[in-house]
């Protein structure tokens, strides 16, 4: 049997898993032309301009343009996006996502639940429908989206501040520097019960690591937990040799680190969403 | 040495008490209790648009008599529904709720089909806020309505499962909570989309 014909009944097998309903596109920048409708020297200035005002207040605005719905509905799609991409900050909800439809001409303002009390429905239909909807009319869509976009600023400024140290709240890292403390933690435990008696490290790392696991992703499943134990026990009897050997003089095993953090970072440099929540305010329309 | 080997049953208790799900499934509910308020706090706010709408509904299109009444019988039926947190453990609360809900929902839409004929009240300034305000809130209530129903199946998922059934049964005694069902006749009943 071929490779292709081995692979060509799997993704027939998938397709159907896919076009029930759009795919959220990846988050890659603030402006996400899908449909390649924005000029590059606005797709820049708007991205600055984007930028410039989250830094100054913390709000995160984006825009996602998709060549179609096929078939979804706008409402559904972007809550679904809004859901996905976590726009705005954690505990502020201030985030709004700007999602067009090129085919459908359909247009929807996503406000985070933080920003409702300055942008509600009211103001976001009037924003599609007064500011943009001339400009999208006449296949204007840079300015439109531009105009759309200064309503927005204009709109939720002043609402929030961003304050020093946002950035490095982002869950993500969070979550690795969690579980790095915790098997940190576990690790000096395991060396300090092991320079009493080995088992005890052992014991230490088969209860310390699927316990720092469990503390940050409490939904892990007993299987992965019970492995974790045994890894652990493995790793705490380890650790105890180490220490043992450590005290002996050697001092160099520590700085090797041995518990591999680097799966868990992020990969950085990029933009992201600071897990802004929402509750599917904001309005749609058509241009 | 003694008094650390002393202290090997709190841990280990500890770690049990976290592997069996005790605090997963309370959190859990927390979830769907939680979910449920932002459920009801949705069908709220469309409760409280309703008065606005008949009103300038009123103004333009006086010949629909019976529509605008059906909103406001409907309306009045679901204000005078009370309901509790407790409606998350007795299932036909939970119905009688969509119910009633469901009553407005398709006598809202019968309102918006009947609009469609008054071009001067589609063009007034106040209804057109209003329609957005009503489609926002409409978008909420199934954000709100998907988001329940996902905790639910978490919940439940959480409390029938080994070994967290097992802690269930012997120590927490927490019930199985029900989902919506998709809207009876929505297949029918015209969409409320303008």
């Amino acid at each position: 049997m071929s490779f292709k014909s081995f692979i060509m009944p799997l993704i027939l097998f998938l397709l159907p898993l896919t076009a029930l309903a759009l795919d959220v596109p990846q988050l890659a920048g603030r402006i996400n032309d899908y449909a390649r409708i924005l000029s590059p020297g606005a797709t820049t200035m708007l991205e600055q301009k984007l930028a410039a005002f989250e830094q100054d207040q913390s709000t995160q605005v984006v825009v996602l343009i998709v060549p179609s719905l096929q078939g979804d509905d706008i409402d559904q799609f972007a809550i679904r996006v809004a859901d996905q991409w976590k726009i705005g900050q954690k505990g502020k909800d201030n985030g709004v996502i700007l999602v067009m439809a090129q085919a459908e001409k359909k247009v929807r303002i996503e406000v985070g639940m933080g920003l409702q009390g300055v942008l509600p429905d009211i103001t976001a239909g009037r924003i599609i429908r007064d500011v943009m909807r001339p400009y999208l009319r006449i296949g204007d869509f840079d300015r439109g989206v531009e105009a759309g976009i200064e309503a927005i600023m204009a709109a939720t400024r002043g609402e929030f501040k961003a304050t020093p140290g946002e950035r490095a709240q982002r869950p993500k890292h969070r979550d690795a520097s969690t579980f790095l403390t915790f098997l940190l933690f576990t690790g000096i435990a395991a060396a300090a019960l092991g320079s009493v008696s080995r088992p005890m490290a052992g014991v230490a790392g088969a209860i310390g690591l699927p316990l720092s696991a469990f503390m940050v992703f409490p939904g892990l499943a007993l299987t992965y937990l019970l492995i974790l134990g045994a890894v652990g026990l493995v790793a705490g009897f380890l650790i105890s040799f180490l220490a043992l050997f450590g005290r002996g003089g050697g001092g160099g095993y520590w700085g090797g680190g041995g518990f591999g953090g680097g799966g868990f970072s992020s990969g950085g440099g990029g933009f992201l969403g600071g897990g802004g929540g929402f509750d599917g305010g904001g309005a749609s329309d058509g241009w | 040495m003694k008094r650390l080997i002393s202290k090997i049953p709190f841990i280990l208790l500890l770690a049990l008490l976290s592997g069996c799900g005790y605090n997963t499934m309370q959190a859990n509910e927390e979830a769907v209790i939680a979910a449920w308020g932002n459920v009801e706090s949705s069908y709220q706010r469309r409760a409280d648009l309703i008065p606005n709408l008949v009103e300038v509904v009123k103004g333009y299109a006086k010949h629909e008599a019976d529509t605008l009444k059906a909103v406001t019988e409907a309306r009045a039926k679901v204000g005078s529904m009370q309901v509790t947190k407790d409606v998350l453990n007795d299932p036909a609360t939970l119905n009688k709720f969509q119910q009633v809900q469901g009553e407005l929902s398709g006598a809202l839409s019968r309102l918006m089909v009947v609009v469609e004929k008054y071009p001067d009240l589609k063009a007034n300034q106040n209804f057109i806020d209003l329609q957005k305000q009503l489609e926002g809130t409409e978008n909420r209530i199934n954000v709100a309505r998907e988001r329940y129903n996902q905790s639910v199946q978490v919940f439940n998922t959480s409390i029938r499962t080994f070994p967290n059934s097992m802690t269930n049964s012997m120590i927490l005694h927490l019930q199985r909570k029900e989902a919506f069902k998709a809207e009876e006749g929505a297949k029918t009943a015209p969409k409320v989309k303008f």
